[in-house]
């Protein structure tokens, strides 16, 4: 019974761990041993985990998935293939294949004023005593399976280096490709260190290039230290054949401020894992979302907001249409710990079911060990309002106008958070296109999932 | 314009409205006065196209056509308007992508082509200012957080939007100070042209003062049971409905 995909996993481990670490880089290969090791112990989340209740993890990790341990070569340039599709919005760029970082030319970025972006590979390469010192540190491999195994496999990805006092006026994005003929598993890592007073705002795009299906394991890591302002905005923009595991790991320093909204644009099955830990007094915390989930598509949102020290305020609003069969999760916990007085913590989670079918499962959880704190915590599921429907159609709207308002209303109030404002129109845009119907894919993708 | 004939209507099988008869010619004002319960918002419900009222007997004409087959939005787009006794709050739409896909929505419906952004601008910028509304409101989520006073001015300033030729206006003076009472008034006074018409539905003889109705109409029990000209709601204010029920 329990030749599992775990089992596959570790042998699949062992069988190419020369391949793994040649591929890779001494840092990220130094904390394998601990990954598997760790993932033997704690294997896939079962059904008995309350935090994995709502996806079967371990099912969608099939064997038949290929998988490689060296860069793809490829034989076209990637613009051919590829254009974002925020033409106003200037970036400096890191894209990745595959989870490999794809250098453009060169795979590490150093910018005049000391910041570093591109491999992580590369990077820990040319700054080991940097990477050892942050990597893995944020994220944990002795909770969670999944980050386990992926410390096992990681190879590449990309990191992000802001020294001191530097405020990066354009945000780096980064766009993740996934390409291939076959069904592919791909796990990899990426590493945020935002030193102190550094600012910076990120963008995240994930993007399926081809039909095949493919599983996604991938951590980010984020250290926040003192005073500095990290912004991130994910979007994510798969096909439905597609599975995706993400987490986000980041850790405040004093006064820090830290965001991320997570845009669930579309995807097959979705789980986000959203860890936060306010390390230090006066820290700041905004954790956003919205998952737009229709047809067989299953978006499953897990967060933990830790409270550790006084003084910190964290606002988190999720929200999620679904539509047809659709089903969603969102599973929010807020610690407050005991020393973490005068805290402040709101947590908001808001959902529309579109149909009968559709399915969502809710839990906000706050656990409050301090006794002088500000904190709410809250969570709807309802259907569209028939009286603002009825109002709009009185004014001349026809009823599915009125509906696609309403639901773009709805969505807004997430999206409307993106502070960078032609990313915020496009991705209002996108929205309103999904909503409609209509494919919210970038120009470029082949795919025609739907 | 509008001609309605035997109206009878239900809601979850009680009869509210037991018969109505009215005939409105262009340009003319009409005030539906009554007690509380007599049916005047139903029937401004009904002749918006509300589903939860059920028509059980009568017709309503409205320009030549069948308004009861019409969808709440073809009656808007063929003209008529109801001003919202409790108008609507809708978190996260805003005012200008509201209006504009309702303006837009009527050309469509007439055949023409949707208003360019400035365009619509102009249009909005000029409608607010004929009906006095605060530039801010505009850049709000529709009536969100709005007062009372607000939510009406808004009501005002959509009709003015969307040039109705039948403005039902229900209760539109309720929980309106004496100041947000006048420019209510003055936005629909300005609106007025010989071709359209209103319905005025009111408790109150006050608002007669300002929007003066051609015809006065009393609805008890879900007919009218009296109809005469502005001195019955002068009438009306003086001896209450009691002698109407009586």
């Amino acid at each position: 019974m329990n030749n599992t995909s775990k089992d596959h996993l570790v042998d699949l481990y062992l069988d190419n761990l020369d391949l793994i670490t040649e591929n890779s880089a001494e840092v990220l290969n130094h904390a394998r041993q601990e990954g598997i090791e760790s993932f033997k112990l704690l294997g896939f989340p079962g059904p008995k985990s309350e935090k994995y209740k709502y996806t079967k993890v371990e099912q969608l990790f099939r064997s038949d998935y290929e998988k490689y341990f060296s860069p793809r070569k490829i034989t076209f340039k990637v613009d051919d293939i590829f254009r974002c599709d925020i033409p106003s919005l200037d970036t400096h760029l890191a894209l990745t294949l595959n989870g490999f970082y794809l250098g453009n030319p060169t795979s590490l970025h150093e910018l005049p004023n000391g910041v570093v972006f591109g491999s992580l590979a590369e990077a820990a390469k040319k700054y080991p005593k940097l990477i050892q010192e942050h990597y893995n540190t944020v994220a944990s491999t002795d909770d969670d399976g999944l980050v386990a195994l992926n410390t096992a496999f990681a190879q590449d990805g990309v990191f992000i280096y802001l020294p001191k006092g530097v405020v990066l006026e354009r945000p780096i994005q980064i766009i993740n490709l996934l390409m291939s003929d076959e069904n592919q598993m791909v796990q990899y890592r990426n590493l945020i260190i935002a030193e102190e007073r550094s600012q910076a705002n990120i963008v995240i795009c994930d993007h399926t290039l081809s039909p095949a299906e493919f599983l996604t394991n991938v951590v980010t890591e984020v250290v926040a230290k003192a005073a500095s302002n990290v912004d991130v905005v994910v979007m994510q923009n798969q096909h439905n054949q597609s599975t995706q595991f993400s987490h986000l790991y980041a850790r405040q320093e004093r006064d820090s401020v830290f965001a991320s909204n997570t845009i669930s644009l579309h995807g097959g099955i979705i789980r986000n894992n959203i860890h936060v830990l306010l390390n230090d007094t006066n820290c700041e915390n905004h954790t956003y979302g919205l998952a737009l989930v229709d047809r067989n598509q299953h978006v499953d949102t897990y967060s933990f907001i830790d409270h550790a020290q006084p003084n910190c305020v964290s606002n988190e609003l999720y929200k999620a249409l679904l539509d047809d069969q659709a089903t969603g999760a969102f599973n929010g916990r807020i610690l407050v710990r005991k020393d973490a007085q005068k805290t402040e913590a709101y947590q908001s989670n808001n959902n529309l079911l579109l149909t009968a079918d559709a399915r969502m499962y809710t839990k906000p959880q706050l656990e409050i060990y301090a006794d002088d704190v500000k904190c709410s915590h809250g969570a709807t599921i309802g259907q569209l309002d028939q009286e603002a429907r009825f109002y709009m159609q009185a004014r001349g709207i026809s009823e599915r106008e009125a509906r696609l308002l309403l639901m773009f209303g709805f969505a807004h109030d997430v999206v409307g958070k993106i502070k960078i404002e032609p990313l915020r129109e496009r991705i209002d845009e996108l929205v309103n296109k999904r909503l409609r119907g209509e494919l919210s894919r970038c120009h470029s993708c082949p795919m025609h999932c739907c | 314009m509008l001609s309605i004939k035997n109206l009878h209507a239900n809601i979850n099988g009680k009869e509210i409205l037991k018969g109505i008869n009215l005939e409105i010619k262009p340009g003319e004002v009409h005030a539906i006065m009554g007690p509380n319960g007599s049916g005047k918002s139903t029937l401004s419900a009904v002749l918006a196209g509300r589903e939860i009222f059920e028509v059980t007997q009568g017709e309503v004409t409205f320009n030549g056509k069948n308004l009861l087959e019409l969808s709440p939005e073809d009656r808007s787009r063929e003209g008529l308007f109801l001003s919202f006794q409790y108008p609507i709050e809708i978190p996260g739409v805003s005012m200008v992508n509201f209006m504009k896909t309702a303006v837009n929505e009527h050309r469509k419906y007439k055949g023409l082509e949707p208003l360019s952004a400035s365009d619509f601008l102009k249009l909005m910028r000029e409608r607010k200012e004929l009906v006095e509304i605060d530039s801010a409101l505009t850049n709000r989520a529709v009536n969100e957080g709005f007062s009372g006073g607000e939510k009406k001015k808004n009501e005002i300033f959509q009709m003015a939007m969307l040039e109705p030729k039948l403005a039902i206006l229900d209760e539109t003076d309720s929980g309106l100070d004496i100041d947000a009472l006048r420019i209510v008034a003055n936005g629909v006074n300005k609106l007025k042209t010989p071709e359209n018409s209103s319905i005025v539905i009111t408790h109150y003889q006050r608002l007669l003062d300002y929007i003066v109705p051609d015809f006065v109409h009393i609805l008890y029990q879900g007919r009218i049971v009296k109809t005469g000209t502005k001195e019955l709601a002068l009438e009306l204010e003086e001896k209450g409905y009691d002698w109407i029920k009586g």
